[in-house]
């Protein structure tokens, strides 16, 4: 199948769920109320007197959107298993990887939804200024999230047809995600610092190899997990 | 093939005993380190085979998602569940050493939490073969995550050279000649014999415990699934 072909039914298959999302809103409301309470978590979780707001908060960031994440991809093949859709899905005549794409990008819209409104959540709730460091936290939070949401959603088409779908998810993410977090926490406690870009380059590097090794992988094995 | 595999397992736990003698008795005492320092003999063996069981569960998973023969999966599942041992091993070796050496039992090294990072890959991979009924769909899932497994431990690796280590460096394999006495380097490779022979017994028996296994079940026999 040609990649223009690929491209396009995935797109399809994206705006299929974000439709589904958007006219119900269940599911990123949820997240959003979900991202709220971490943060309220978080907040009461520490001695404020100890522990000053702006050493804290890139580790509130990215442990709150970390598990956030992984509450939404329980959610991606789970909307598939209601009256079978999967095994329609799969009779499609669209490439194995086309359905892959699109529940990456449906994914990684939703995720992206509540991470927009996390981050200047953040920046109330705590106090921190981030707004300096606008444009690099973003594209360090895009690169981090596409890594493993890239992940999880190869993992979440497994998981989701086994007992325990919503425990197993975590249990074999968490290890693929820790290194993601590791390095955007590392990254953004520099930037927070006022750190020059230079000294996060590595960590983006990192990040970006992570994520086109990751998305690879997963186009290749995605088949795999869906064929019977 | 049971039988084997047990065979092999003796020797090989016959010659660890053996490569102990050896080293608390006629091997020299490190200078700086004392005698907490024979460890050594078992922790870097048994991290060796720790990884190298993982590159071997993922290399076996990208055949049987080519060929589908089901005794490349019973092998990535065997050597799986001998990683996890030898992880554990090196997990628990690990802190004995660092106590009187480090004075902590447990601190977040990189290399440390390099074999925890394996550990867990390890043990989700068992947990997803225990989630899933169908021999089949069981076997392409954990294949799946056998091969991100595997592609995990580079970054794994390089991502822990980025961290502040106190961890001893490599003493072995280095450029130019190992920096340490010919003896020592002696046990040292006799243990990794052993520890070679250890891995083969383990996963040789493993793998004829499911095979048995997978014949009970085609019967139509109840037992706990793998």
């Amino acid at each position: 199948m040609r990649l223009p072909d690929v491209l396009r039914h995935s797109w399809v298959l994206a705006a299929k769920d974000l439709r589904v999302e958007f006219r119900s809103r269940t599911a990123i409301l949820s997240a959003v109320v979900f991202v709220i309470l971490a943060f309220v978590v978080f907040n009461f979780g520490r001695d404020p007197t100890a522990v000053p707001n702006v050493a804290l908060a890139p580790s509130i960031l990215w442990v709150t959107f970390t598990l956030a994440a992984i509450l939404a991809l329980n959610r991606a093949f789970h909307l598939e298993l209601e009256n079978h859709a999967l095994d329609g899905l799969l009779l499609a005549p669209i490439d194995r990887s086309s359905i892959y794409l699109g529940k990456l990008i449906a994914n990684l819209v939703f995720v992206a939804t509540f991470e927009l409104i996390g981050v200047p959540l953040l920046m109330l709730f705590f106090n921190v200024r981030l707004l300096p460091y606008l444009a690099p936290l973003v594209l360090l939070i895009a690169l981090a999230t596409i890594g493993f949401v890239a992940v999880g959603t190869l993992f979440s088409a497994m998981t989701v047809r086994t007992r325990f779908a919503e425990l197993l998810l975590p249990v074999l993410l968490l290890p693929f995600m820790i290194l993601p977090l590791s390095w955007g926490v590392q990254a953004t406690v520099r930037l927070l610092a006022g750190r020059p870009l230079s000294e996060i380059a590595g960590w983006l590097n990192m990040l970006a190899v992570y994520d086109i090794v990751f998305v690879g992988l997963a186009l290749l094995l995605f088949p795999a997990t869906v064929s019977e | 093939m049971l039988r084997t595999g047990r065979w092999i397992t003796a020797i090989a736990l016959v010659l660890l005993a053996g490569v102990y003698v050896r080293a608390l008795l006629y091997t020299p005492v490190e200078a700086s380190q004392g005698l907490a320092q024979k460890i050594f003999y078992l922790h870097v063996p048994a991290a060796i085979w720790a990884e190298t069981a993982m590159i071997l569960v993922g290399l076996a998973s990208v055949v049987y998602l080519f060929t589908k023969d089901p005794r490349l999966d019973r092998f990535a599942a065997s050597s799986a569940e001998v990683g996890t041992v030898f992880c554990a091993i090196v997990l628990t070796s690990g802190p004995i050493w660092g106590k009187p050496i480090w004075g902590t039992w447990w601190t977040w090294d990189a290399r440390l939490t390099l074999t925890l990072f394996l550990f867990l890959i390890y043990v989700a991979y068992l947990l997803l073969r225990s989630a899933v009924m169908d021999p089949a769909t069981r076997a392409r899932f954990a294949a799946v995550l056998g091969i991100c497994g595997m592609c995990e431990v580079p970054f794994i690796h390089l991502s822990v050279y980025m961290f502040p280590t106190l961890h001893p460096m490599p003493i072995i394999l280095q450029p130019g000649r190992p920096k340490l006495p010919g003896s020592m380097l002696t046990t040292w490779l006799l243990s990794l014999g052993v520890f070679t022979l250890l891995y083969v017994g383990f996963v040789v028996q493993r793998y004829a415990l499911s095979y048995l296994r997978e014949q009970l079940e085609a019967v139509g026999g109840e037992v706990g699934h793998a």
